[in-house]
């Protein structure tokens, strides 16, 4: 029997700053519930718009609805915050972010201690069903004003032969949005919109979602140097403030550092025997799938949910007809298109329909979708899928069992399991194992050790 | 068989219907609709059968495959719809951008279903309360008319679209007028009947659908209905047309109650608002679309529908509501507390009840009859 590879691993040197830049927001979120500190708190969902009220000034902290029902998942208080929403009569089936976010709002707890961090206004960008009726119930319960961006007339897949005239239309119709949210959030907040700050924000959200697509590209690298459960913990960076220049800075830093480890064979895992591609977001309490399936050899190397979560990836065919991803690159006069309001907020429109392929995915949910993980698989080397049937993010589930079809068509295993995204009650750990243990089997792997 | 009957005739022989249809109107294309977001004037205006894609209300496992089982029981049944054949005779499907739901069963009807329907879509807006919502339906009207015409092979005229329009103007009136009669003392029509006119009229050719309307209209000007009309109840709700429901509330319970009004979108949601005329007839159509009432999905930062339910259950003095949705429905789910809320505040007590592809009859029976228990003053 062939003696299995053991690849060099160590901790990411930026590691620490990464934990620094997250646990950053949370703490002005905190010093904001205990009055020690009055930070412009916005908040809403994260896929979009966080870079637009950066404008309002340089006391502005996005609050984001989805890392923070991620974080109240990892940090094991789902069942605390989502009692206090179904005391309310929200349904148990409902979002489990969403759940922990209203939750905590009229609980008044914070997973990170303390009051909750109400904030001044709800900003939000729509694309997911859930996404504008989100904060419809915070904003009644907290008496704050609420605005939504709608994208959810998304651009459309290649394929659909989508004509000129039926872009412009749908470009025109966010961007006037845009330009309408900046003019309320002067009105409500009686301040005097920067727009320098928003082409410094722009410039930054376009590059950080840019460079981070750069980083997940390198991880089709033998052994990848990120292994899924790291990438959780740097996407997030991305996710809560890449509108900022420490997330360019922190990206740049990361890519180097990932070619660093690319050129010395250090794996974000000791074993990469098999690798393979995860599908949604992870069951945020259970993290611990990871390490299982680590001790079968085999390595995560990412998925559409850490990839692609705030755009910056070009969804296109090559010249045999076979689609692919690749990170968008950042326009070449970007600073230029950057010098008027106008110019920030179309850049900023062209760059999420363009290459927010989250956004068309929920939308289109099915007929090309499906064709991402097979590139994925394919282009990352992957050698099968792991797929969470996660109950609690609608969003990331649809279309779920034909992107499975399409994988087992391309010839990739697939091993599901069922879950929910933050609703621990809905994970049944022992029933995982076994199913991975029995999909290990049937590929021939055996436990290292 | 009097004209009332044959609502349920239709709604019961849908695809016989349309078969009929088609014999009738040789190279005539039907377009199967998954919402009422469907901008159906366009494609009759091109002389193309709009049929709504409605479930069946059994048990089905033909979606599995295809379907995570954590989307909502009506996404499910229409596909499985479509998987079984049943709907073969459309030619093409249309979604308008409804909700991620039904969005998979449209895409796994286009990938799955034979023979293989012409896809079309409408990418409208998701909200209907942005002032850019309209003009931008109106654009995207523009560019499905076009596709609507590539498909048919010929233009749709100024003229097309003004028939199309009184057309279904027409249908809208229609119905209103037999819903205003649901608010006397003794409504002529039940909850049942006014449901399978609803739905017939989104499976039928609306001409044809009017003529009926026209006679039901005469029916009921004599009709006295040998029931006792109980307790006045609102349904409120999503795609509800769960017929055995509605026929267990008013026939099968000791306590006697009718369905007298509703907002759902096998209801009032879906006739209510009608085109108003104006010089630009997608202008106008887009206008309807985006100021009709709206389904919860599209229905924010505010909630606009509230008030409107309120004021049918006011207007049809109805003594409580059914809040009934389909599980797994967060737009629905979202609304639901502060609805009940809402109309609680206001006088009408609410019952919620959840729905999933079959009714459970006995359990339902048993707690429907206590809420109406808890609505009247005296039991005897």
């Amino acid at each position: 029997m062939a003696e299995i590879r053991k690849y060099p691993t160590k901790q990411f040197d930026c590691w620490n700053k990464a934990k620094e830049l997250r646990m950053e927001i949370y703490q002005k979120l905190a010093q904001k519930a205990s009055g020690e500190k009055n930070w412009l708190v916005v908040s809403g969902g994260t896929e979009g718009l966080i870079g637009l009220p950066a404008g309002l000034g340089d006391d502005y902290i996005p609050f984001g609805g989805e890392p923070y029902g991620a974080s109240t998942g990892a940090m094991g208080k789902s069942e605390q915050m989502m009692a206090y929403c179904e005391a309310k009569g929200y349904a148990r089936d409902l979002c489990g972010y969403c759940r922990n976010y209203l939750g905590s709002t009229f609980g008044d707890k914070f997973t990170f201690g303390g009051k909750y961090p109400h904030p001044d206004f709800y900003f939000q960008l729509h694309f997911c069903d859930t996404h504008g009726k989100w904060y419809q119930p915070a904003a009644e319960y907290t008496g704050k004003p609420y605005f939504v961006i709608d994208i959810g007339a998304s651009y459309r897949w290649p394929k659909w032969n989508e004509s000129e005239e039926r872009k412009k239309n749908k470009f025109e119709y966010v961007l006037a949005q845009m330009h309408d949210s900046i003019v309320w959030m002067e009105k409500i907040t009686g301040r005097k919109y920067d727009d320098e700050k928003l082409a410094d924000a722009v410039y930054n959200e376009i590059l950080s979602t840019s460079i981070w697509a750069k980083c997940c590209e390198l991880n089709k690298n033998i052994p990848a140097p990120m292994d899924e459960k790291s990438m959780y913990a740097f996407y997030v960076i991305h996710v809560l403030r890449r509108h900022t220049k420490e997330a360019v800075e922190f990206f740049n830093i990361l890519y180097d550092e990932l070619q660093d480890r690319i050129a010395k064979g250090i794996g974000g895992a000791e074993y990469e025997r098999y690798r393979m591609l995860h599908n949604s977001q992870p069951p945020w309490y259970a993290l611990h799938i990871f390490r299982y399936l680590e001790k079968f050899g085999v390595v995560c190397i990412g998925s559409q949910y850490d990839f692609m979560l705030s755009g910056g990836w070009d969804y296109y065919y090559d010249k045999n007809d076979v689609p692919h991803i690749r990170a968008a690159e950042p326009p070449v006069d970007l600073k230029e298109k950057l010098k008027t309001r106008d110019g920030a907020l179309r850049a900023l429109t062209s760059w999420l329909l363009d290459y927010g392929l989250q956004i068309k995915s929920f939308r289109f949910p099915m007929i090309e979708r499906r064709n991402i993980d097979v590139a994925i698989a394919k282009d990352w080397n992957c050698q099968g899928v792991i797929m969470h049937l996660n109950r609690g993010c609608e969003g990331w589930a649809v279309g779920q069992l034909e992107m499975r079809r399409a994988l087992v068509e391309a010839g990739f295993p697939v091993v599901t399991y069922e879950g929910n995204v933050a609703d621990p009650r809905e994970f049944d750990e022992a029933r995982t194992f076994a199913r991975f243990d029995a999909f290990m089997e049937s590929q021939g792997l055996k436990r290292l050790g | 068989m009097g004209a009332i009957e044959k609502f349920q005739e239709i709604y019961e022989n849908r695809h016989d219907y349309a078969n009929i249809w088609k014999a009738k109107h040789p190279g005539g294309k039907t377009l199967g609709c998954f919402c009422t977001y469907v901008p159906e004037e366009i494609p009759y205006a091109a002389g193309v059968l709009p049929v709504r894609v409605l479930g069946s209300h059994e048990i089905e496992d033909y979606t599995a495959p295809h379907l995570f089982g954590m989307f909502c029981p009506f996404c499910r049944d229409v596909l499985a719809q479509g998987l079984q054949g049943r709907y073969s005779y459309l030619d093409g499907i249309c979604d308008a951008n409804c909700c991620m739901h039904l969005l998979q069963s449209f895409e796994a009807w286009g990938l799955n279903v034979e023979p293989r329907p012409k896809v079309l879509r409408v990418d409208a807006p998701c909200t209907t309360q942005s002032p850019h919502s309209s003009p931008f339906l109106k654009g995207e009207l523009e560019c499905f008319k076009k596709d609507v015409e590539e498909w048919v092979g010929k233009e749709i005229t100024q003229n097309d679209l003004d028939h199309a329009i009184e057309i279904y103007n027409e249908n809208r009136r229609l119905m209103k007028k037999i819903y205003e009669l649901r608010k006397g003392d003794r409504p002529p029509i039940t909850g049942l009947e006014s449901m399978y006119m609803v739905v017939s009229s989104q499976l039928m050719d609306k001409e044809e659908h009017n003529s009926l309307l026209k006679e039901v209209l005469k029916e009921l000007e004599q009709r006295q209905l040998d029931r006792e009309v109980g307790t006045r109840l609102m349904m409120v709700g999503s795609e509800n047309d769960d017929v055995e429901f509605i026929r267990m509330v008013e026939q099968k319970m000791s306590l006697p109650a009718t369905i007298v009004i509703d907002d759902h979108c096998t209801g009032s949601r879906y006739f209510w608002a009608e085109v108003v005329p104006k010089q630009d007839r997608l202008e106008a159509i887009a206008s309807r679309y985006i100021y009709r009432t709206p389904c919860p999905n599209r229905d924010w930062p505010e909630r606009r529908r509230f008030p409107q339910v309120l004021q049918l259950a006011k207007q049809w003095r109805a003594e409580g509501a059914l809040v009934i949705q389909q599980k797994f429905c967060d737009p629905h789910e979202l609304d639901i507390p502060s609805l009940r809320e809402y109309l609680e505040k206001n006088g009408v007590p609410t019952y919620f009840l959840e729905l999933d592809v079959t009714m459970p009859a006995g359990q339902f029976s048993t707690r429907v009859e206590a809420f109406i228990e808890s609505l009247m003053e005296d039991l005897v």
